[in-house]
């Protein structure tokens, strides 16, 4: 099943796939521009993955190399960054290099401590699309990427679905875009990850206890380029969801 | 959403929920001997931690951070999360990972967000604050701060906080506070909030720049140099005068 949650008509709701958008948990059958969708679930820890995928890690720097003996990558984000489909993020005026990062979102669904790699997909709740946006000219080398790039508000897109893990039979065979203003920029499949989803949550849970709702961003392939205001930006995961986002200027703001 | 404290908010373990009460009544509470007096976080919210944020921990790195791999002072705020599974309250058992010797206590003050704080101007900054506790701010020890792995700061319990949320109105000068921290009742650091890169209402200010704080979130005004480290079996107290007194007793995996 995939599941949203929304706003609508002045209350947040629950809500399902429909064959003509979605539909409420009280029965409310909706269009998918009649709601405002926010972040799938409620969202606990959000642990996301630095060049994860081999060639993403060579299109970042020439002199690195990561491969699956490494230890992971592995930043955190906060909830505060998170928004839904269909929603906005702001790009600062005066930076020269933002990009989108097309990433699938593992969800967990129970509390999970010192899991091995064979139980591992057993606590996972379900998947969703990441939008993980970072702007480069904040870089700073202490504590990268640090939050300045990493954990803007706006700049972690979530959504549209929770896919539950049952109806995706295998995780590590889905192909990803992203297209801006409808040209694609970006492509990869989840089979090119360099840690996998089972070696992620050994690895994290080895020492941290990880909890439902808790979310893994599990990187991001190669072909991430610039985008300005007024770009509509999708990432897409077959199978899991088509996220649209679209990049707005300091106006709206008010800055 | 609003959260503003007039007196000392804490939740004891066993207690259906946290209360309000005088921070006299926490501080008696909190030290009262025996089993009976562990508590539960103050705060679910968010935590950050703020790094090098302390004039003599900048200080400390000296010409390093001209050098590779920072090859610049910092210049924005450096920031980081102290994610859910670390956040515990005052008196609970913190476990030392079986592959650290010791862990380093990282005595700072908590300032709790208690209304929605974006783009704050310093002079506005205080008012956004609901009042603050004491924060552990625990560590693998670690040298480099330049991409650390997350199992240097993300375990199980490394974040003690509390015991109480002692109102703002109650601390005249957060950029004033003597933290001083003791290990089996010897005192190993004293430090202060007094020389920080950013006081607590800029610090405000630069962080709600980018980055919202909501009610209940928690950001530290960083560690200062040479926190101290602490084995299983011992107990670490941070005492903030007029904040509170956090205490907790490093314990080994197989004691837990």
């Amino acid at each position: 099943m995939k599941r949203a949650r929304v706003a609508y008509s002045g209350a947040i709701h629950d809500a399902t796939e429909h064959p003509a958008g979605l539909r409420l948990a009280d029965g409310r059958v909706l269009a998918e521009d009649a709601v405002v969708w926010l972040p799938p679930f409620e969202v606990g820890t959000v642990i996301a993955l630095g060049l994860n995928y081999a060639d993403h890690v060579k299109e970042l720097s020439k002199e690195l190399t990561v491969t699956a003996k490494d230890e992971p990558l592995a930043f955190l984000k906060s909830p505060g960054a998170l928004i839904g489909h269909r929603g906005q993020t702001r790009r600062p005026a005066d930076v020269t290099f933002m990009h989108y990062e097309c990433e699938l979102a593992v969800v967990i669904g129970r509390t999970a401590k010192n899991v091995k790699r064979e139980d591992a997909m057993q606590v996972v709740a379900g998947y969703t699309v990441a939008n993980d946006y970072a702007i480069r000219d904040y870089l700073e080398n202490y504590y990268r990427p640090n939050l300045r790039v990493k954990n803007r508000d706006t700049c972690t897109v979530l959504g549209p679905w929770l896919v539950d893990a049952v109806d995706v039979p295998d995780p590590h065979d889905l192909a990803l875009r992203t297209l801006v203003n409808g040209q694609v920029t970006q492509q990869g499949n989840t089979s090119d990850m360099v840690a996998d989803i089972p070696a992620l949550i050994e690895y994290l849970s080895s020492f941290m206890t990880l909890g439902a709702g808790d979310v893994i961003l599990t990187g991001t392939p190669d072909g991430v380029v610039n985008v300005n205001a007024g770009d509509e930006v999708i990432t897409e995961i077959d199978g899991i969801g088509r996220l649209v986002n679209t990049i707005v200027g300091d106006t709206l703001f008010g800055r | 959403m609003i959260f503003m404290l007039e007196q000392a908010l804490a939740h004891p373990q066993g207690e259906p929920l946290a209360t309000e009460r005088s921070v006299d009544h926490w501080q008696a509470l909190a030290a009262t001997p025996g089993e009976g007096a562990a508590f539960l976080p103050p705060t679910r919210g968010t935590v950050y931690g703020t790094l090098l944020n302390h004039l003599d921990a900048l200080a400390a790195l000296g010409d390093q951070v001209h050098a590779a791999p920072y090859k610049a002072p910092p210049r924005a705020p450096i920031l980081y999360i102290k994610p859910r599974n670390t956040v515990v309250g005052h008196r609970v058992p913190v476990v030392v990972p079986a592959d650290a010797a010791e862990l380093e206590m990282g005595a700072t003050l908590g300032v709790v967000i208690g209304r929605t704080a974006s783009r704050v101007a310093e002079s506005e900054a205080l008012a956004c604050v609901a009042g603050y506790t004491v924060v552990n701010d625990i560590s693998v020890p670690h040298a480099s701060v330049y991409r650390p792995s997350m199992r240097f700061k993300c375990r199980d319990g490394f974040c003690p906080m509390g015991p109480a949320i002692v109102a703002r109105k109650g601390v005249a000068d957060p950029d004033a506070l003597v933290i001083s921290v003791t290990i089996d009742g010897q005192t190993v650091q004293r430090s202060s909030t007094a020389g920080l890169v950013r006081p607590v209402a800029r610090l405000i200010a630069d962080v709600t720049e980018f980055m919202t704080l909501f009610p209940g979130d928690v950001l530290t005004v960083g560690v200062a140099a040479g926190a101290p480290r602490a084995r299983a079996g011992q107990t670490v107290t941070i005492t903030i005068h007029g904040v509170g007194r956090l205490e907790n007793t490093l314990v080994t995996e197989d004691s837990k």
